[in-house]
């Protein structure tokens, strides 16, 4: 009878919670990477083919669109990635503890809150030939009663790609190495080289960056990783002759014929590999950089570029954020709009037709957009709070090995282990459904809400539950009546963090829904190439409310809870 | 060995005092301090004493123009014939050690002292030479190449003040810097540090709340209460 008493009790042990994240997040992507690899070589029983064979590498590699499509992956890729470090590394090495930097810091959660996809559609609703930039300047200063025949979007050198990367990344990057500030002694040491008479940026630059370094390199790596492989973005933005590989990929999955299946995934293994190579070429390239810089860290100079650096980076860091500012009103305006004719500047006719003749098909991909992310980001805050829980009652934390783990879906190419996941989940007669769908965008929730909950839960401090146990309380009682109402702020953060992760994920709707299902994202993103502006505005402004919404409510809900709570109080 | 020419060449002689003049500093218009009026001879250590939260490192962040934006400041923070308050900290020439050495995990013990020897001493070999010699005057010969985590307290402790030196600040002042050694390597230290400020002139601002710091310093000594409401 005890045992039988015990069992649930054992079974829902905390001891046993690290495992079983690791399984619900860790074994899908590395199943599914290896059933990606298997077809990749001919073996797909699905389709009746069991020998192995190099054919579909041999016609990967003589497709003509192939050189041109991996050239501008890496290009694109690479140039992002840095572009939006450095814009990041010197706006805090120039701007930290400025009054701009401080109003800059207030628009990295909203920028981060909005779906990768809404703000393409935004900026490219801005930068197009007939974009609100060009209007704004038309026909005064241009002389264009019509359209100048410029690709802009689309471009064929993924400009318009990576500045929109750009948008979305450098924020990421700037919070990034605000959370890497606030862990070491970064600010004192900063003090501590100015009173030795480094001035602002070589002070950041020699005696604090190379510290930090090491706490943003996989942060770093999974923007790489993401950039290079990128898919809703570049459908919207990116080259279309050819595309990128990611792009070409996903179109050789949807192709009719099922034998391109094979070329497919022989396709998504390439770009895994494409990945892994950048990623360790941007690790030999940073042990080549550190060795030369290890002598310039020692000769004194007190001085880095500190004019050209303060100024470039903020006149950058204002384009950036004018562009996502523009980007979310031209998709407020294009979703009321009836009729807005080039070159004005504003529509001529308003209306919310847009919205009335597409009502149904908005509730239907909101409810599918709330239902998954909502269960998607409770499940991933319940499974990280076990994890962490489990941490401080065994009292050994997860090192930075745990930490690879949980960037690793992060690394992986979606494309390359998405494949997999839903031949896994046939086999498992789970497609199309709701589990599917809920536990293939846990897989990308789960590491962001472990990321943004992991600090503020480790850092708690542990001398209150020690006094609600010294008090007589069972350790359950001081966890929910201590632990959680005290980390209410952060844990509900996280859960918003989830929430806007599994709100732009495109690639895994399409998979695990199987056609079923459709999100915001996934509309929003295959009506981009419609043409249709009012319609896509409609979906890409739905697509960035409920991220807003949620981030809203995760801070007004504190602030209400302990609005009588001085020490509890937020912002 | 001479450390006058190790960490000031020829300047340690003609240092000036450190003057504050009427210097208040206040936080969202409510006055942490006020109406300070302290002059600090080169050589001298003024110690500056009072309890934990009273406004004593706001005080010396105030100096060394490191305090946040959120604070303002008023009055004169002078060296010699310079203001300061208006110049950013790295013009100040003013050398700080805080409570923690901060030396740079990234760095060597060696690197780190070159960190602090100014620009203007060129070439690795003289830069060498000089952070060589800083390390044998403070009897830590052959600890050039070492990791600073493989130290001791007391040795990262010297390193810190040796770094400082060798940027060749012309005031220096002190946050509680003993505060986190054991009560033995306390009193060296003390001494170590105090001895470096009078064979360099250095005009030396120190706070503390530990009496016994304050009778090492062999200064005046001023209590922050007096110039609170």
């Amino acid at each position: 009878m005890n045992l039988l008493k015990s069992l649930p009790q054992r079974l829902f042990s905390l001891r046993y919670m690290p495992v079983l994240t690791l399984l619900v997040f860790l074994l899908p992507v590395l199943a599914g990477l290896i059933s990606s690899i298997l077809p990749a070589f001919g073996y797909f029983p699905a389709i009746g083919n069991s020998d192995f064979s190099a054919i579909a590498w041999r016609e990967l590699l003589a497709h003509p669109a192939l050189p041109s499509a991996v050239v501008t992956t890496i290009t694109t890729g690479f140039i992002a990635t840095v572009v939006s470090l450095m814009l990041a590394a010197t706006f805090v090495a120039a701007w930290h503890g400025s009054k701009t930097f401080l109003n800059a810091r207030r628009i990295l959660a909203p920028i981060l809150a909005i779906p990768h996809s809404a703000l393409a559609i935004g900026l490219a609703f801005l930068i197009a030939p007939s974009g609100w930039i060009v209007r704004a300047i038309s026909p005064w200063a241009t002389h264009w009663d019509r359209p100048p025949d410029v690709a802009i979007i689309h471009d064929p050198y993924g400009l318009s790609l990576i500045l929109a990367l750009a948008i979305k990344e450098t924020p990421y990057f700037i919070l990034m190495i605000l959370a890497a500030l606030d862990q070491s002694q970064s600010e004192q040491r900063l003090k501590l080289a100015r009173t030795l008479g480094y001035k602002p940026v070589a002070a950041w630059m020699k005696a604090v960056q190379p510290n930090i370094y090491k706490q943003i390199r996989l942060p770093i790596f999974a923007v790489l990783a993401f950039s290079l492989s990128v898919v809703d973005i570049s459908l919207i933005l990116g080259p279309t002759t050819p595309p990128p590989l990611s792009v070409l990929v996903l179109r050789w999955f949807y192709d009719p014929d099922l034998s391109t299946r094979f070329l497919a995934a022989a396709g998504a293994i390439l770009q895994f590999i494409i990945v892994i190579g950048a990623i360790g070429f941007w690790y030999a390239a940073e042990q080549g950089i550190s060795r030369f810089a290890r002598i310039w860290l020692t000769l004194g100079g007190r001085e880095f570029f500190e004019r050209p650096i303060r100024l470039v980076s903020k006149v950058a860091m204002r384009t950036l954020t004018g562009l996502f500012v523009g980007s979310l009103i031209v998709i407020v305006l294009w979703s009321v709009t009836r009729r807005w004719r080039f070159p004005d500047f504003l529509p001529s006719v308003w209306s919310f037709q847009s919205w009335n003749n597409n009502i149904y098909n908005l509730l239907g991909s909101s409810t599918t957009t709330l239902v998954v992310g909502l269960a998607s980001s409770a499940i991933a805050t319940v499974l990280v709070v076990a994890c962490l829980e489990n941490e401080k009652r065994r009292g050994k934390y997860a090192g930075s090995g745990a930490l690879w783990l949980v960037y690793l879906p992060l690394m992986i190419p979606q494309i390359s282990f998405l494949f997999g996941v839903q031949i896994l989940s046939i086999k498992a007669q789970i497609d199309s459904s709701w589990i599917s769908m809920i536990w293939t965008h846990l897989l990308f929730v789960l590491p962001y809400v472990f990321l943004s909950l992991s600090d503020p839960y480790r850092t708690q401090d542990d001398r209150y539950v020690k006094l609600a146990l010294s008090l007589g309380a069972s350790p359950a009682k001081a966890f929910w009546k201590v632990r959680l109402p005290m980390l209410l702020r952060p844990l509900l953060f996280a859960f918003a963090i989830g929430f806007a992760v599994s709100v732009a994920q495109y690639l895994p709707t399409l998979f695990a829904g199987g056609g079923r299902f459709s999100t915001l994202t996934t509309e929003a993103v295959n009506l981009s190439a419609s043409g249709n502006r009012r319609v896509i505005a409609v979906y890409a402004l739905l697509q960035s409310v409920l991220p807003l919404l949620i981030f809203a409510f995760a801070m007004w809900v504190p602030n209400y809870v302990y609005r009588n709570r001085r020490s509890l109080k937020g912002m | 060995m001479n450390t006058s020419n190790t960490f000031h060449g020829s300047s340690a002689s003609t240092q000036s005092r450190l003057q504050l003049r009427s210097l208040c500093v206040s936080l969202q218009k409510s006055d942490l301090f006020g109406h300070m009026n302290v002059t600090i001879e080169p050589g001298e250590i003024v110690t500056i004493m009072g309890p934990s939260g009273c406004g004593k490192s706001s005080l010396l962040a105030a100096i060394a123009g490191t305090l946040s934006s959120d604070f303002s400041v008023s009055g004169g923070i002078c060296l010699g014939d310079r203001d300061l308050n208006k110049l950013p900290p790295e013009d100040r020439h003013i050398g700080m050690l805080f409570q923690e050495d901060l030396l740079f995990p990234h760095m060597s013990v060696g690197e780190n002292l070159k960190f602090g020897i100014p620009a203007s001493i060129k070439g690795k070999q003289a830069r060498d030479v000089l952070a060589t010699q800083a390390l044998e005057e403070a009897g830590l010969v052959g600890y050039f190449d070492r990791d600073p985590a493989t130290l001791s307290g007391g040795q990262r402790a010297r390193v810190a003040v040796l770094r400082t030196l060798l940027s060749r600040p012309s005031a220096l002042l002190l946050d509680e810097p003993f505060s986190k050694l054991d009560v033995e390597l306390r009193e060296r230290f003390r001494q170590f540090v105090f001895r470096h400020v009078k064979a360099h002139h250095l005009p030396t601002l120190l706070v503390t709340h530990d009496p016994d710091d304050a009778h090492s310093a062999n200064g005046p000594i001023i209590e922050m209460a007096a110039f609170q409401k």
